[in-house]
């Protein structure tokens, strides 16, 4: 019968994935997994810039003056296209964006701009998550909110809505 | 009592589930030459509930026709202003509606294997039918206690709510009906397995049964993908034909298994071998669909085709899951065992090339998959992430790269045992298409590695296609072989146009101003207006673009960026210039404060052809179905007519006299 053992095979598999996504429809799906990092001083860093036509970012790009958005993103992530004319709409109304892209390349980078409209100052290149994680955020695309002092005071996870842009712009005038 | 009848034939249609199923179970347990009385309802049951779910299914129609707003669905997701065709289409555009036809064409297939299939033992039909029943049970169970369709309002809407205009187009009418026939046609392969399985009849008696189920399921989940494809190309108006989105995958997943299964039939009924195989991808094929189901409906992973989530929905279909794969998976493990080992054949051999690609397309499979539920493992533990092409491209490269080199000489291989060298002139001149179709490429520009790839396999599979007819009188080629070599030929032309596209797709952004003009690939431009349009149940801004190849007649063409009213949401209609050797693509963006618009141009080499092999592929399997379906059609004709002379030489009271 040790032979057999592997017909079991496909049977303790699906047991596996059914355990799980029985486990996660249980599970609230809550949007707002905080980042440790919220409250805490931006660590320090320094990012290349993501392609030829913006310049990188550095932690003294983000510090000073009005609070900046630092958007998390990526040209191969499909939610970040959901969410570039927010990014566009925030940006009309005066908030400045510094970009963060992820393993990404700088042709695509460039291409995603001219599709889908760039609404940042700067992108620094992430090409190995770096920063990311120092950060706090697990995923693209998501959005920081960092004071004139360089404390990120608010996280966004997930693409930004047209629902949520009263929210982050009230988010960044508490951080004034 | 639109809505009324549609409910009680859907009652009555779950009724007679129960009767097949255990009608069936009764068939299974009689022993051989005796008949359970009870066991001759199986196959009326079932031909009555096909009726009666497509009685159901006929009355939401209606009630979507007329736009009858007493009942919550039509007026959740219809609007009495919509044009005819989408109020039709509005159907199975909601969560509700679409069920019901994934059970309407459940019931159907299993009215059609009761109604016509005759090979079978008595006991084998009775399990495939009770399994049928029982699976069909646990669907009407889903909606009538937790989806139903016809649920009333007890004030009726003063309108409705509209559909969503994404969903406001033709491909609706198309993709859909196809993609879940495909999907719920599965559903016969596998309660065929499951009843062969349990009978332990795995056979080529068999195979030949299942093999028109699987090439026709197979064929309708290829027209659909080929068509969902081409809608979502068009219709989110971002350029790209595939984005590896869950729901995408979760098409994708039942293909290759129904693709490898229908491989591993072909040597099942050729060669008696490869028996447990058949029976593993016959029960995954159809998994594959339920898991998908599950997957976009309950709302564990995020995607573009959101349906109304609901987790005790979610919790219901796992339920059906458990109950339908986790029993599959466990009556194979103990039953697999006992079916007798089929036939032994060597690597080189067509069987060994077979079994090779059913493992490399079991192997893409498990990427695909991993790459879905990836996010869901990983959220278990509080991380999320996203999983796209950066992954999904090599990853699936790895395994189809050698599939395809080894699917250009397999079917020059001859069945059993065959040495390599009979066919090296044909392997060299591969060879030789390959590599000089990658460097003569690669001469002329840089492009990625994929592409590159893409393009000279394209090549060779185009030539390995029509290999297989060498040296053959074309006249006397079976129909069936000709399917084959359309499908393979249709394999080579769509990953034609998908390296094409990569490799040498050229796009312009451009704020362009009324009267001003811009160039993109071969093509100039030129923004003639932008005039305000009206539509049915909608608003535009269209804009009319002249545009001309290398300075030849210009042709307008009009993208708009749309406003629906019901529900209040803008979508952007591109406007596509098809040429033979490519389209051109073009979508409105936003106005600048200068007066100027945006406006995005693709030029796209070849990409039409993804489509074209789609097509293609399905054409061969059509072809393959009709040539198969006629060779059984002669051979039991020929059966019975033997059957019949030796009957009257018996009633003759004359034995059969050999032939001299």
């Amino acid at each position: 019968m040790r032979s057999r053992l592997f017909l079991w095979v496909p049977l303790a598999l699906f047991a596996f994935f059914a355990g799980l996504a029985g486990y996660m429809l249980t599970q609230d799906k809550t949007e707002f997994v905080e980042s440790a990092m919220i409250g805490q001083s931006l660590p320090d860093f320094a990012l290349k810039p993501a392609f030829d036509g913006l310049p990188g970012a550095a932690r003294s790009d983000l510090v000073g003056g009005q609070p900046r958005l630092l958007n998390i993103w990526a040209s191969w992530c499909l939610p970040c296209i959901a969410e570039a004319p927010q990014l566009e709409a925030l940006q009309a109304q005066g908030v400045e964006i510094v970009g963060i892209a992820i393993r990404d390349r700088p042709e695509d980078v460039a291409n995603f701009l001219a599709r889908h409209g760039n609404p940042y100052t700067r992108i620094g290149a992430d090409d190995i998550s770096e920063v990311q994680l120092a950060i706090g955020s697990s995923g693209v695309p998501e959005t920081f909110v960092i004071d004139a002092a360089g404390v990120i005071r608010y996280q966004h996870i997930g693409d930004i809505r047209e629902s949520d842009i009263p929210i982050l712009l009230a988010e960044l005038e508490k951080a004034r | 009592m639109i809505a009324e009848i549609g409910l009680a034939a859907l009652w009555l249609a779950a009724a007679l589930a129960v009767l097949q199923m255990v009608s069936g179970a009764l068939a299974l347990r009689s022993a051989e030459g005796e008949a359970n009385p009870l066991a001759i309802y199986a196959r009326p049951a079932a031909v009555m509930q096909a009726l009666l779910a497509g009685l159901a299914f006929a009355m939401l129609v209606w009630a979507f026709a007329v736009t009858d707003l007493s009942v919550k669905l039509v007026a959740a997701n219809s609007h009495s202003m919509k044009p005819m065709i989408y109020k039709l289409t509005g159907t199975w555009g909601n969560h509700e509606g679409s069920m019901l036809l994934w059970v309407g064409v459940l019931a159907l297939s299993g009215g059609l294997i009761a109604l016509f299939e005759r090979r079978l033992p008595e006991r084998t039909m009775g399990a495939t039918l009770a399994v049928q029943g029982f699976v069909a049970l646990g669907f009407y169970a889903f909606l009538l206690l937790s989806s139903n369709p016809f649920e009333r309002l007890p004030v009726p809407a003063i309108e409705g709510s509209g559909l969503n205009p994404l969903l406001q187009d033709i491909g609706l009418a198309f993709h859909p009906p196809t993609l879940y026939a495909g999907y719920v046609g599965l559903s016969v392969a596998f309660s065929l397995a499951m009843g062969a399985l349990l009978t332990r009849e795995v056979n080529p008696t068999f195979a030949r049964v299942m093999r028109p189920w699987v090439l026709g399921a197979w064929v309708l989940l290829t027209f659909g993908i080929t068509a969902g494809s081409y809608w979502a190309y068009y219709e989110l108006g971002w350029g790209g034909w595939w984005f590896w989105d869950p729901v995408e995958n979760a098409s994708l997943m039942p293909w290759l298994a129904a693709t490898a299964l229908l491989h591993s039939v072909a040597v099942l009924a050729a060669r008696d071998a490869l028996r447990t195989w058949t029976i593993m991808l016959g029960v995954l094929a159809f998994s594959m669909s339920m898991l998908g189901t599950f997957l976009v409906r309950s709302g564990v992973l995020t995607s573009v085709h959101a349906f109304a989530v609901d987790p005790e929905r979610g919790a219901f279909i796992l339920v059906l899951l458990g109950l339908y794969i986790g029993g599959a998976f466990t009556i194979f493990a103990l039953r697999a065992g006992a079916v007798a080992e089929g036939k032994r054949f060597s690597f080189s051999s067509r069987e060994g090339a077979l079994v090779f690609n059913n493992v490399m397309l079991s192997a893409i499979l498990a990427i695909v998959l991993l790459g879905t539920l990836y996010p869901l493992v990983t959220e278990a533990f509080d991380v999320r992430v996203s999983v796209g092409p950066p992954y999904f491209n090599p990853a699936s490269a790895m395994f189809a790269i050698p599939m395809f080199l080894v699917m250009a000489v397999g079917p020059l291989l001859r069945w059993k045992e065959d040495s390599p060298r009979r066919i090296r002139f044909e392997v060299l001149l591969l060879a030789v298409i390959l590599i000089g179709v990658i460097g003569l490429v690669s001469f002329f520009g840089q492009f990625a590695l994929l592409p590159l790839l893409g393009l000279g396999l394209a090549a060779a599979l185009g030539v390995a296609a029509f290999l297989p007819l060498r040296g053959r009188k074309l006249t006397r080629v079976p129909v069936a072989t000709w399917g084959m070599v359309l499908a393979h030929f249709g394999i080579a032309v769509s990953l034609f146009g998908m390296a094409s596209e990569g490799a040498f797709t050229q796009e312009r952004l451009a704020a362009v101003a009324p009267g001003g003009s811009d160039q993109v690939g071969d093509y100039t431009f030129t923004l003639q207006s932008v005039n305000p349009v009206a539509g049915p149940n909608w608003t535009a801004i269209e804009a009319r673009i002249a545009v001309s190849r290398d300075g030849g007649t210009p042709v307008i063409l009009t993208p708009q960026a749309r406003n629906f009213w019901s529900p209040a949401q803008s979508t952007s209609e591109s406007a596509l210039l098809t040429r033979w050797d490519g389209q051109l693509y073009a979508v409105i963006g936003n106005q600048a404060a200068d007066g100027r618009w945006q406006i995005r141009m693709w030029w796209k080499p070849f990409v039409t052809f993804i489509w074209y092999g789609g097509l293609l592929i399905a054409l061969g399997g059509v072809l393959s179905i009709i040539g198969r379906v006629r060779v059984d059609m002669k051979r039991r004709k020929a059966v019975s007519l033997g059957d019949e002379r030796r009957a009257d030489l018996e009633a003759l009271g004359t034995a059969p006299v050999p032939a001299e």
